[in-house]
């Protein structure tokens, strides 16, 4: 059942939980006993978008209102911000469909801004087109007591290049959630995650790649750092279905635990049905290395100063693969102010 | 300037260091010499401060100051540099933003103000090239990549670049042809003068023919069990450790 049908028809136990294979981790239905009231909708001055200033246009979807369609024509270059807005106590879905046609351009900054103990599900459809070019930064900053659910779908056409960066300080739950289709045809995909959790939140990247044909690259790199009693998920699924030959398909997950109780599950998964491919999945969760950090403090750097360069660079590995320089330092920032604040 | 005295250190439990006294004054280049699990290394991570190396008796003053109460940075900004045996990767940390952090924070420790960007990068690329190091790999993730020489060649831009009194070498000759112990070399007597004091520890006398040292120890069972001049060194290359390990 899915989590907007579940909003809509007010029934919790229509929600996915433990024992749904997908959402083990993630479990809504042991969480929430009652769907609560709808959203009202949001009103007053919201104030400014963590990527206002980097895009041509600003889109507010607030609540689950306003329904966002995002249109690039052929040969156009688009940079939109795209904001997710959650107020209050209430539960809400929002749809957006994206179209990207061919050779048009689109970077997408999309952020989830939240206040409260809201359920709030998104759910996005990407039609990218040959030889368009996507670069879609998700920036998730949900409340401590809200439950969030983001599930894109992605259909790519041949020669298409798709590149997306999911960065997030989780919530009470949350989950997002990605699926590809991949056409093969030089069509090009990565797909990149961080999650900096402390306290108690909870952040779940879960993505699932179906390579359909021929000539397909994917690369993903995912890295997270938790603390306190914090939980990360990272579910990773690569499909090469048959007859997908000369897939280049590359997978990473890796993870610092900085406390004894917080907690990362980590299943990445590779289903290989073709025969002439190149695959590989690397996983690793552990605490920072204590030699490289008596090294540093050996040059004079103090220890908190010497954990925060040291946790910062694991990160900004990722953070380098975005293609927009802008939406770098903005991500740069949020990631000192998480790890050092 | 350094004085270590009737130090005892141990590690898991099993004493490696055994009341080993030492003194360093200022001015002075001393080596140490001793076979392979002798305690060369314990002594210099004990020096520095590395958790694992448990001291339980015995101490050591810099100056006067007890250098075993501080916390590793506190003892770096002290003016303490450790060449380390295998220098650390430090993956997405450029080597320049690494030692310019690591400068500051020393500044900053002993309360100086902080060095500007202009004269750290002057000060970089005169120290790289005295060392005959490509600035761009200076760019580059602090020792990723990096060949044993290079990395070796790396302490020693640190070394120059955070200008400490009391340096200890850790096998530093390990891992370098002849040209790049040369340049060391060269890079580590540059650094000689009537403030600042060395230990320089090694397995071979063959760093000792670059770096010539004032006094020379040998270093067998967790304590000195012998001291000399630099002839010393000569005699073990020539007649071995058997004599002294016996003793020890």
């Amino acid at each position: 059942m899915s989590v907007a049908a579940a909003i809509k028809s007010r029934d919790a136990a229509t929600l996915p939980g433990k024992r749904d294979e997908d959402w083990r981790w993630t479990d809504l239905r042991g969480l929430i006993r009652a769907v609560p009231e709808p959203s009202a909708p949001v009103t007053g001055d919201l104030g400014a978008g963590p990527f206002d200033a980097l895009a041509d246009e600003v889109i507010v979807v607030g609540n689950g209102v306003g329904a966002a369609h995002i249109d690039v024509l052929p040969g156009q270059t688009l940079a939109v911000a795209l904001r997710i807005v959650s107020r209050g106590d209430g539960a809400h879905a929002a749809r957006v469909s994206v179209s990207v046609e061919a050779g048009g351009s689109l970077i997408l900054f999309e952020s989830y801004e939240g206040e409260g103990a809201y359920l709030s599900q998104t759910g996005l459809i990407f039609n990218v087109g040959g030889g368009a070019t996507v670069e879609r930064i998700v920036l998730a900053a949900d409340s401590a007591d809200g439950v969030t659910v983001s599930q894109a779908e992605i259909d790519l056409a041949p020669n298409a290049a798709y590149a997306q960066t999911t960065l997030t300080s989780g919530a009470r739950r949350q989950r997002l959630q990605t699926t590809v289709n991949h056409p093969g045809g030089h069509a090009a995909l990565r797909l990149d995650g961080v999650y900096l959790l402390a306290d108690k939140r909870h952040a779940d990247l879960t993505t699932v790649v179906t390579h359909g044909g021929v000539d397909g690259v994917t690369t993903q790199l995912t890295k997270g750092v938790v603390r306190d009693q914090a939980r990360g998920v990272f579910q990773g699924k690569i499909i090469v279905a048959e007859g997908a030959d000369q897939t280049d398909a590359r997978m990473g997950h890796h993870a610092l635990v900085l406390s004894d109780r917080a907690e990362v599950d980590a299943k990445p998964e590779l289903e290989i049905y073709a025969d002439d491919v190149a695959c590989a999945h690397g996983n690793t969760v552990g605490a920072l290395d204590g030699d490289a950090l008596f090294y540093a403090r050996q040059r004079g750097i103090p220890e908190l100063e010497a954990r925060a360069m040291l946790t910062e660079a694991f990160i900004g590995q990722v953070v380098d693969r975005m293609e927009h320089e802008g939406a770098r330092h903005v991500i740069r920032a949020w990631a000192t102010e998480r790890l050092r604040g | 300037m350094l004085s270590v005295s009737n130090l005892h250190a141990e590690v898991d439990g099993k004493a490696i260091l055994k009341g080993l006294s030492l003194d360093v004054p200022a001015g002075e280049v001393h080596a140490i010499m001793g076979p392979n699990g002798a305690g060369k290394s314990t002594l210099s991570y004990v020096l520095t401060g590395r958790s694992g190396y448990d001291v339980t008796d015995g101490g050591a003053t810099l100056d006067g100051e007890d250098l075993l109460a501080l916390a590793p940075n506190e003892r770096a900004a002290k003016g303490v540099f450790l060449s380390f045996q295998y220098p650390l990767e430090i993956p997405g940390v450029p080597a320049l933003t690494f030692i310019r952090t690591a400068l500051n924070a020393q500044r900053k420790a002993r309360g100086e103000a902080e060095i500007t960007a202009p004269a750290f990068l002057k000060l970089a690329r005169t120290k790289a090239a005295e060392l005959k190091i490509d600035f761009d790999m200076l760019k580059r993730a602090l020792n990723v990549g990096f060949s044993g020489g290079e990395k070796k060649r790396m302490e020693i831009f640190q070394m120059a670049m955070l200008s400490p009194r009391f340096l200890i070498l850790d096998e530093t000759d390990s891992g370098l042809d002849i040209d790049a112990l040369r340049i060391v070399a060269d890079g580590v007597n540059a650094l000689r003068s009537p403030e600042r004091a060395m230990l320089i520890i090694t397995h071979y006398q063959r760093l000792l023919d670059y770096i010539k040292p004032d006094r020379v120890h040998v270093l067998a069972g967790g304590r000195i069990v012998a001291s000399g001049g630099p002839d010393l060194a000569l005699e073990l290359e020539r007649e071995g450790y058997d004599k002294y390990a016996r003793a020890a």
